[in-house]
């Protein structure tokens, strides 16, 4: 790399990760709102910046507030408590067809009567634009989503790959501040959802709207976000870019929801300034991790580990004395690119450990009841305290 | 299905439909009979039919009864959609349940408290405010619109239930009024259910003896009240040729009707298919 | 950070907003408070007054009496509905004939709408269509029709006298059993069609799997078709008992003078006696004794249904 290069990625850093940098004005801000329906708290006092160009996730189950946080950006909901800023701009009592926002619904929700060119334009003719105007926009939007050619059709006549594209050239033609989506790809099959996911990126790289979407798909938020916030019940658990979420989840939850992970529970037994060693009665033995854990000793903790950063061998490394844990091959599954195994440690523990099946012809290495030892590299794992 | 099983089942239905259907059929043969007895055929004759169409009353009151049918179809749906509207799409607000209640309970109803009812109002009304000035086809509108309206609130409110919220929301989230979402978007979209409630409300409006005579005065029989007030006396001749008459217009209408909705749900089908989802 | 205040259009929008909402709530809200629940309070009040000779027949409850009111309740009128059998027997006879004719119903209409349901095609829709071509044309007319085949005169009984079968015609019509034949004839296509809806619905792989864990076809069909199809046959069986009960027009053609239900007592009070208090006292019995239970059943019923889900 040369010194240019290193400069350019430099600045590249500082104005594509404005969430790292303190002076950014963020573009979208939610200050502890509270969204209650009944007794029941469906948003329970969220705070999050989301800042301009940012292509922003949602993330987490079904009736975790996503959708609720989404509706109430949009105006279709009032929070019942705290504010919401757009743009400096103060949201609250602004009614839904007054914001700068518009949203691609999950069922699309195109208009049934009206042609896709009738329905991309419906918009812009609440604006009360020029017709000349309304015109070049809706096929220069149509183009864009590549949908020209269908513009006189009637949404019952079109696929579904098709209605999303319309659904994104309608909520898009008013240039909105921010586009909101919510499960956008949800109603898709796989193969075109996977293909799907590039092009909205795509997309949104070329107009350069901020995008906000809620999904329950992990892997669809990892793909497409620059950041993915995770809810649960109301509240964020973590906000963070997917790579951050993966290598250092905070908490059980995240860990569980952004892939997936072996965890094992056990407690502080040495703390030092280069290691601690955690017991774990689950692993059957003690747990040795390559950094200070902020913690005291006697307290419990999890150690996190990721099927693929676990190795398997049919005998004891000689090299480790720790993180090497003798068990029995319970399960395996062979999905092509790679086979999982199910391990039942000594101590009674499942773990899973996925390997990639990098040569072809090569039968899976291990099979039922066979012996063999679980290990992995001292930074393997991640130690979470909740 | 075995055979033994459908067996009895065809012949439940063909005695059914025979059940429901040799009575009309009756009436349909008789209304062409040249004599006046039921039991005794005297051969084939409009004769009939040229008394009816010469029965100055009967063709009063069937006039009577269409233009009450059409006004009052017409204010049932004025009235009944804002109400499937309101129960709908509006949420929760004060007096939710007694607007549900009262657009239910004209449902289960029997007619004659409801004819008795509304007489009595509009009797204390005339002496209180002078409104309305006696009875007639004004007092007969008023009461089929209020019961046809509650047909029509639950027409649209079923019709608004099934349909998917998030198409009027997109509409909102695209800078339309709610006013002007109704119009462009909601009304379109429910006029299938519009149609319907409105040929319904004609229908029962048309057919309705009971509350009229409760509420009806001098100079606004409608057909019902005129029909019952001769077949007391037995079997007429006269209302075989009448029926016989309101039974092919039924049947034209209900015919073209089912031809159209197979026709819009095969093309829609067919065009489904063509999409290739 | 601080919002943008609206400007002057975007508040006379919102306002307007606000105000439709009323407006939208308001036109059926009151045309049904006045003409639904107002004429019921009047009814009230009518049924404690008395019967006089006067435009219009009854008395008045509120008097100006000495710069007071003077309210004369009268509840005569009901204790004269319980002490008079006449209108204890109306009413228990209009349930038990709705209710006779209701199973009646439901006996000729499950089997036609199990048929129905079971079709494919062309033929379901075709005979659905059968099923509701009667219900468009003129109740009024499809009463009329059984008068000819029920009458002294009528078909039945001349076939009957003219194959020598009888003597004497059969008195069928003025009779309980034309009222049955009158009820059921009417409310069939009621029953069959929620019937219908139901079974419809159900998946046919139900029974396929009943038969194929050995169960006998009409063992099947009682434990799984006929339990999975209540809630049809309880909404067929509400839309045929409810209007039945208060039925006037029916009674009146083809039942006899001995043939009380409750309508026809009420509309003999009100036009054939004029008493407008009594009748006004028996609509209310009606509405207490009938009315209400079938809408408490039937908001039960709703609530069982909203909690399944």
């Amino acid at each position: 790399m040369s010194q240019g290069d290193k400069q350019q990625a430099q600045e590249c850093v500082q104005t594509s990760q404005p969430w790292n940098n303190p002076d950014a004005v963020p573009f979208i801000r939610f200050e502890h709102v509270t969204k209650k329906f009944g007794d029941f708290f469906a948003v329970d006092d969220v705070s999050l910046d989301i800042y301009r160009h940012e292509l922003f996730a949602l993330l987490g189950g079904s009736g975790c507030g996503k959708t609720t946080l989404l509706r109430m950006l949009a105006g279709f909901e009032e929070p019942s408590d705290g504010k919401i800023y757009i743009d400096g701009a103060d949201m609250s009592g602004v009614p839904a067809y007054e914001r700068p926002t518009n949203m691609m619904f999950q069922s699309y929700a195109l208009f049934p009567h009206m042609s896709v060119e009738q329905n991309v334009a419906f918009g812009l003719h609440q604006d009360g634009l020029p017709k000349s105007e309304i015109r070049d926009r809706v096929e220069e939007m149509l183009n864009l989503v590549q949908m020209g050619k269908f513009a006189k059709r009637k949404p019952h006549q079109l696929s579904g790959g098709q209605k999303q594209r319309v659904a994104l050239a309608r909520s898009l033609v008013k240039q909105p501040k921010v586009l909101l989506l919510d499960e956008p790809l949800g109603a898709l099959d796989k193969k075109l959802r996977e293909q799907t996911q590039f092009e909205l990126v795509n997309i949104q790289e070329k107009v350069g709207t901020t995008f906000v979407m809620v999904t329950h798909d992990q892997e669809e938020a990892m793909t497409m976000a620059s950041r993915i916030a995770v809810m649960n019940e109301g509240v964020i658990k973590q906000t963070g870019t997917p790579f951050e979420l993966y290598e250092y989840p905070n908490s059980r939850f995240t860990a569980n929801f952004v892939g997936q992970v072996n965890l094992l529970e056990g407690i502080l037994v040495d703390d030092n300034e280069k290691y601690a060693i955690i017991h774990s009665e689950a692993a059957g033995g003690d747990i040795y991790i390559d950094h200070a854990v902020s913690g005291h000793e006697g307290m419990t903790f999890w150690v996190a580990l990721r099927p693929e950063r676990i190795r398997l061998s049919d005998s004891q490394p000689a090299e480790t004395k720790y993180n090497c844990l003798p068990g029995k091959v319970e399960e395996i599954g062979y999905l092509g690119g790679l086979s999982t195994y199910h391990v039942r440690l000594d101590s009674g523990t499942r773990i899973k450990i996925s390997e990639p099946n990098s040569t072809r012809h090569i039968e899976p290495r291990y099979t039922w009841e066979d012996r063999v030892w679980v290990s992995w590299e001292a930074g393997a794992a991640t130690v979470l305290s909740q | 299905m075995n055979g033994k099983r459908s067996t009895f089942l065809f012949s439940a239905l063909v005695f059914g439909f025979a059940f429901l259907y040799l009575p009309i059929l009756l009436v349909i043969i008789y209304s062409f009979n040249e004599g006046k007895l039921v039991t005794v055929w005297a051969g084939f004759s409009f004769k009939w039919y040229a008394t009816l169409f010469s029965n100055q009353g009967m063709i009063d009151a069937a006039w009577n009864s269409l233009r009450i049918g059409v006004l009052s179809a017409t204010l049932a749906l004025a009235i009944g959609t804002p109400a499937g509207l309101v129960m709908a799409r509006f949420g929760r607000f004060k007096g939710r349940t007694l607007l549900s209640g009262m657009v239910a309970a004209p449902l289960v109803m029997p007619e004659v408290i409801t004819g008795l009812s509304l007489l009595l109002l509009f009797v204390t009304l005339e002496q209180l405010v002078g409104w309305p000035a006696g009875r007639g086809m004004t007092t007969i509108v008023i009461a089929h619109t209020t019961f046809c309206s509650a047909y029509v609130a639950v027409v649209v409110q079923s019709r608004l239930s099934g349909m998917d919220i998030s198409v009027e929301e997109a509409a909102m989230d695209l800078g339309a009024r709610p006013g002007k979402i109704f119009f462009v978007i909601t009304l379109p979209m429910i006029l299938p259910a519009l149609l319907a409630g409105w040929l319904l409300s004609f229908t029962l409006s048309l057919d309705d003896l009971v509350i009229a005579s409760f509420v009806a005065g001098p100079g606004s029989t409608t057909l019902p009240m005129r029909v019952f007030s001769s077949v007391r006396l037995g079997v007429s001749p006269e209302i075989n040729a009448l029926a016989t008459l309101i039974i092919l217009a039924v049947t034209i209408m209900i015919v073209i009707a089912s031809i159209l909705m197979v026709r819009s749900d095969r093309r829609a089908r067919a065009s489904r298919a063509t999409s290739g989802t | 950070m601080s919002g943008t205040a609206p400007t002057p259009k975007q508040r006379f929008d919102r306002w307007m907003v606000r105000n439709g909402r009323y407006l939208v709530i308001g036109i059926p809200f009151f045309w049904l408070m006045l003409f639904f629940l107002v004429p019921f309070l009047i009814v009230l009040k009518i049924s404690f007054a008395t019967a006089e000779y006067a435009q219009p027949p009854y008395s008045a409850l509120f008097q100006w009496v000495d710069q007071g009111i003077n309210i004369a309740l009268n509840f005569g009128n009901y204790l004269f509905l319980l002490s008079d059998s006449l209108y204890v027997t109306a009413y228990l006879n209009s349930i038990r004939i709705a209710a006779i004719s209701t199973v009646i119903t439901l006996l000729i209409g499950y089997p036609m709408a199990y048929y129905i349901a079971r079709s494919s095609g062309t033929v379901r829709s075709v005979l659905l269509m059968l099923v509701i071509l009667p219900f468009w044309t003129s109740f009024l007319i499809r009463v009329y029709a059984w008068i000819g085949i029920l009458d002294r005169e009528g078909l039945i009984n001349a076939a009957l006298l003219g194959l020598g079968i009888i003597s004497e015609p059969l008195i069928m019509r003025q009779t309980e059993f034309a009222v049955y034949i009158g009820i059921v004839y009417t409310y069939l296509p009621f029953m069959i069609l929620p019937l219908y809806s139901t079974l419809e619905k159900m998946d046919g792989s139900l029974v396929e799997a009943a038969l194929d864990l050995g169960c006998r076809p009409w063992k099947a069909f009682a434990r799984v078709t006929l339990p999975l199809s209540l809630p049809g046959i309880l909404a067929g069986s509400l839309l045929v008992f409810i209007p039945a009960v208060g039925e006037f027009v029916i009674p009146e053609l083809l039942g006899g003078p001995n043939t009380l239900m409750i309508g026809r007592t009420l509309w003999d009070e009100f036009f054939a006696n004029r008493d407008w208090p009594i009748a006004s006292s028996v609509a209310i019995a009606m509405l207490l004794f009938l009315v209400v239970p079938i809408m408490w059943f039937q908001n039960l019923q709703g609530s069982e249904k909203g909690d399944g889900k």
